[in-house]
């Protein structure tokens, strides 16, 4: 090691780095390794089915059958991408549907969406694990997801196109199309809201969050896991005490 | 069973390039007179032959349509219909040779995803290339007519081509070229027309009122056109549409519903992108993490500098 004289006093002594303390972080899990497998194996057939079908939804998209081996193979493979989503993303619905049903802190978590968007976190009411908007993102999915997976099956002609008349395909067709569209657009939002609210990502790669994550944007949910009940304002002294 | 070397195409599926424009080419049509069918099938016949298709033999349930309906591997189909005409207590055989009609504004070609699987000829035909098929039945939902069908064997759709190959050479279909009654005629579409109001004019004269030409202006008008006895009423002849268009689901699933869901797609990410570089993100800051731990800790913390509320 290289001996330095130092400045300060002129004594020599080894080069150090200085470096600050690290802050002490406290880690809340948050998806359990299952959960997030789940998850990860839904968001990849998504991300399938998107291509597969927006390359059968407009024609400038039409080469994108070409990650797929062209456009038979696109064809016959989307309704399996489909099918296969269906089950994982019921796995999913049953793992999560009761954390998802809407509560009062919904309304005024909406009411001040202002605040939310323009990260104004302490002007919200403090949450559960899931904020209005997450319990959109669920329930958005839930139903366009099952319209999805009915209208496919009515437009899979390959095993069942007898059963219903072609007038009823169109329709199928149709929604099919619109319930895809707004779909992806609903994720597109949930990707975002990933890369926007800060620390959200290694919830579903890691399983856990920061305390501070959970503190600042699911406190109620943050006080449950850390066994607390929610205090009142005002019901302890500017020490806490 | 395209081959459209010879051809100029008007209109090629799910593409933008403009079509070749230098020549110009008559457009032709094929007439079914109605009228003058006897139900021989000699259509169908060299349908199969010209096309070298043998389906499957079938089943009789007792009607002359034989086979029971148009296939992957029948083009075309004679469909019977018994008529008691009320007017006259008559008895009337109505005979329909079924198959493409060779829209104008064809419906298979609007909906389908596959560029260049459906062209339409400058002459007018409409032609499946199998070639670039995928299989996803879009064509049987845009038709009006319900002619598209998807073969099992090899999950691409097959139709009449009004034997395309052979018309590029100036030869007659031929199901034309076999009928022995002069029922299926073919030449340029306004030869056609011409031709057809002569017919009608005879059957009128022979006590059919409503005599006329099917040629339905609800697709642009058709390329195969019959001579019908009730033009006013075309579904006697075994369903044929009164009206045909393409169904408002299919214009609009392909119009309004891609604009919309490209814009729908298209907005939600750049209002993303605009929204993070406008509000930035949404950190957690280390007091945040210091409050967290400490009310693990069971403390509720407030420390005398920080002015962010914390409950």
């Amino acid at each position: 090691m290289t001996i330095h004289q130092d400045i300060r006093d002129g004594e020599s002594r080894p080069l150090r780095e200085v470096k600050p303390e690290p802050q002490k972080v406290l880690y809340v899990p948050r998806y359990t390794g299952l959960q997030r497998v789940n998850h990860w194996i839904t968001a990849i057939l998504f991300t399938l089915l998107t291509l597969s079908g927006l390359a059968m939804f407009t024609p400038y998209l039409f080469s994108l059958t070409g990650l797929f081996g062209g456009g038979q193979a696109t064809r016959a493979i989307h309704p399996w991408f489909g099918v296969a989503l269906m089950v994982s993303f019921a796995l999913l619905f049953v793992r999560f549907w009761r954390l998802n049903l809407p509560n009062r802190d919904d309304v005024e978590w909406s009411k001040r969406i202002g605040d939310v968007v323009t990260n104004r976190e302490d002007r919200l009411p403090e949450l559960g694990k899931y904020n209005a908007g997450q319990k959109g993102v669920f329930w958005g999915q839930t139903a366009l997801i099952s319209i999805m997976f009915v209208t496919g099956l009515v437009i899979w002609d390959q095993y069942f196109y007898p059963l219903t008349t072609i007038e009823t395909k169109r329709w199928a067709v149709l929604a099919h199309s619109l319930a895809a569209v707004i779909a992806i657009a609903i994720i597109v939002v949930h990707i975002y809201a990933g890369i926007w609210v800060r620390g959200t990502g290694r919830a579903m790669v890691r399983g856990t969050v920061t305390g501070g994550w959970a503190y600042r944007h699911h406190r109620k949910w943050f006080r449950q896991i850390v066994g607390e009940r929610p205090v009142k304002t005002g019901s302890v002294d500017k020490r806490g005490h | 069973m395209a081959d459209y070397s010879s051809l100029d195409i008007r209109q090629r599926s799910a593409s933008t390039e403009t079509a070749p424009a230098i020549r110009h080419h008559e457009e032709v049509a094929k007439l079914i007179d109605v009228s003058k069918c006897i139900g021989c099938k000699a259509c169908q016949a060299a349908c199969e032959e010209w096309n070298d298709l043998r389906d499957d033999v079938g089943v009789n349930v007792g009607v002359y349509d034989n086979p029971h309906d148009l296939t992957a591997k029948s083009w075309t189909l004679m469909r019977f219909t018994e008529y008691e005409n009320p007017e006259t207590n008559n008895l009337e055989w109505l005979i329909r040779k079924d198959g493409c009609m060779h829209c104008s504004e064809p419906g298979c070609l609007k909906a389908c995803p596959s560029p260049g699987a459906i062209v339409q000829y400058s002459n007018g035909i409409v032609d499946f290339v199998e070639d670039h098929c995928i299989g996803c039945g879009y064509c049987v939902k845009g038709c009006p007519f319900n002619i598209p069908r998807i073969s099992k064997a090899d999950n691409k759709a097959y139709k009449c081509t009004l034997c395309s190959d052979r018309v590029a050479v100036g030869q007659a279909p031929a199901c034309a070229k076999a009928c022995p009654t002069g029922a299926i005629m073919f030449g340029t579409k306004d030869a056609m027309i011409e031709q057809a109001h002569d017919r009608v004019e005879d059957l009128k004269s022979r006590g059919f009122d409503h005599a006329g030409l099917y040629d339905p202006k609800g697709v642009g008008g058709t390329h195969v056109m019959y001579v019908l006895h009730h033009n006013d009423k075309p579904h006697l002849y075994n369903g044929l549409p009164d009206d045909p268009k393409i169904s408002p689901l299919v214009a609009f699933w392909k119009g309004g519903a891609k604009m919309f869901g490209l814009a729908t797609m298209g907005f939600a990410a750049v209002a993303g992108f605009f929204h993070y570089v406008t509000a930035g993100p949404n950190e957690v800051v280390p007091e945040e993490e210091e409050e967290a731990i400490d009310l693990k800790e069971g403390r509720e913390h407030r420390g005398s500098g920080d002015d962010r509320p914390s409950a």
